[in-house]
């Protein structure tokens, strides 16, 4: 009886979880109901993202897990934390700048980070960095769009990402980022 | 090719970082396989569903569509456009970069390009639902509202400094 009821629990906790993922298969149906070309070619985009994905994620994952494991949070926080300053602030621009991967590969490097103390500041400033002045993306910028437009872009976007870690640090109040940091320990 | 050449940097990185690890210890590198894992598989659920719906929105919004909404001459009205049509969706660098090569080359503004790049990289209405399962809702929705705000002006300077400077 116990047996079943958590099974029955597990499933429900399945479909909670992958709701999203089922409501946009809905949607992908319905697209290609209605109109089968856009749904063929919704199909090619969607095939190329999960390439991606399965090229880039594993060994992102890999060094998370590894970080996890091997690096104290001694030296993250020594590096990374509160007291680390400027050079924390370099350090987080260069995580993100020799990244490789789409935007949402960030977010689980950010719990990560979490977990070791790194200065919120310090993650804002990742992940901005990691979004918008990554160099494999940089270098496409480059070839497409001219040398000016891309290091311009890229000058004005480090004083941008240090002014949003800024703002998000002075309006997250400290208990946030507290309860934050807690959550990160669970992902 | 960029892309290519980085992806391989960092597999290289990651197996001679496993291969040390299993040297030093066997257990550890155990424990962090699987806390990779545990942390790929809270990631899944979401990211499905984003990606169906990155396609989705792409099979609606394709090349043409976009250079229509932000191409020649659209003013004001384009530059607000394409910081929006930035904003909603993750675009894969392989159709962002020549779609914005070739807005360029159909006579869009600098200003324009640099708006729909920038909220592109930036700003991810789409992939709101991740960015708050790891940080919270007000951090999430913060850094994305200022991040559009500064991104317009990005775009502004962009399309002033390279009208001048060309």
């Amino acid at each position: 009886m116990k047996e079943s009821n958590k099974k029955k629990y597990n499933l429900k906790g399945i479909i909670k979880r992958y709701l999203f993922f089922i409501i946009t298969l809905i949607f992908l149906g319905v697209l290609f109901a209605f109109d089968p070309n856009r749904g063929l070619k919704a199909t090619d985009v969607i095939i190329y993202s999960f390439k991606e994905i399965l090229l880039v994620l594993p060994p992102i994952f890999i060094l998370i897990g590894l970080l996890d494991v091997w690096i104290p949070k001694e030296i993250m926080i020594k590096h990374l934390g509160e007291e680390s300053g400027f050079k924390g602030i370099v350090l987080a621009f260069l995580f993100g700048i020799f990244a490789a991967g789409p935007l949402y590969a960030a977010f689980p490097i950010a719990a990560v980070f979490m977990k070791k103390q790194v200065k919120f500041s310090n993650i804002i400033i990742f992940i901005g960095a990691w979004s918008t002045t990554k160099i494999p993306m940089l270098l496409f910028e480059i070839s497409s769009l001219g040398f000016k437009f891309a290091l311009l872009r890229l000058a004005l976007n480090i004083f941008v990402i240090i002014i949003i870690a800024y703002l998000i640090g002075i309006s997250v109040k400290k208990d946030e980022v507290l309860a934050m940091y807690k959550k990160a320990e669970k992902l | 090719m960029g892309n290519i050449i980085f992806n391989g940097v960092i597999y290289l990185i990651a197996i001679v970082f496993l291969i040390i690890s299993l040297i030093k210890s066997r257990q550890k590198t155990k424990t962090a396989l699987i806390k990779a894992w545990n942390s790929f598989r809270s990631l899944l659920p979401l990211l499905l569903g984003i990606i169906l719906l990155v396609g989705i929105i792409l099979s609606i919004l394709n090349t043409k569509t976009i250079s229509r909404m932000i191409g020649e001459e659209s003013g004001v009205q384009g530059f607000l456009l394409a910081s929006i049509v930035g904003s909603i969706t993750l675009i894969p660098g392989f159709i962002a970069f020549p779609t914005a090569a070739l807005l360029l080359e159909g006579g869009a503004g600098y200003a324009q390009i640099a708006a729909f790049v920038q909220t592109l990289m930036m700003v991810g209405i789409v992939t709101l639902p991740l960015e708050i399962k790891y940080f919270n809702k007000k951090v999430a929705i913060l850094r994305n509202i200022i991040s559009f705000i500064l991104s317009i002006g990005v775009a502004y300077v962009i399309g002033f400094v390279l009208g001048i400077w060309k």
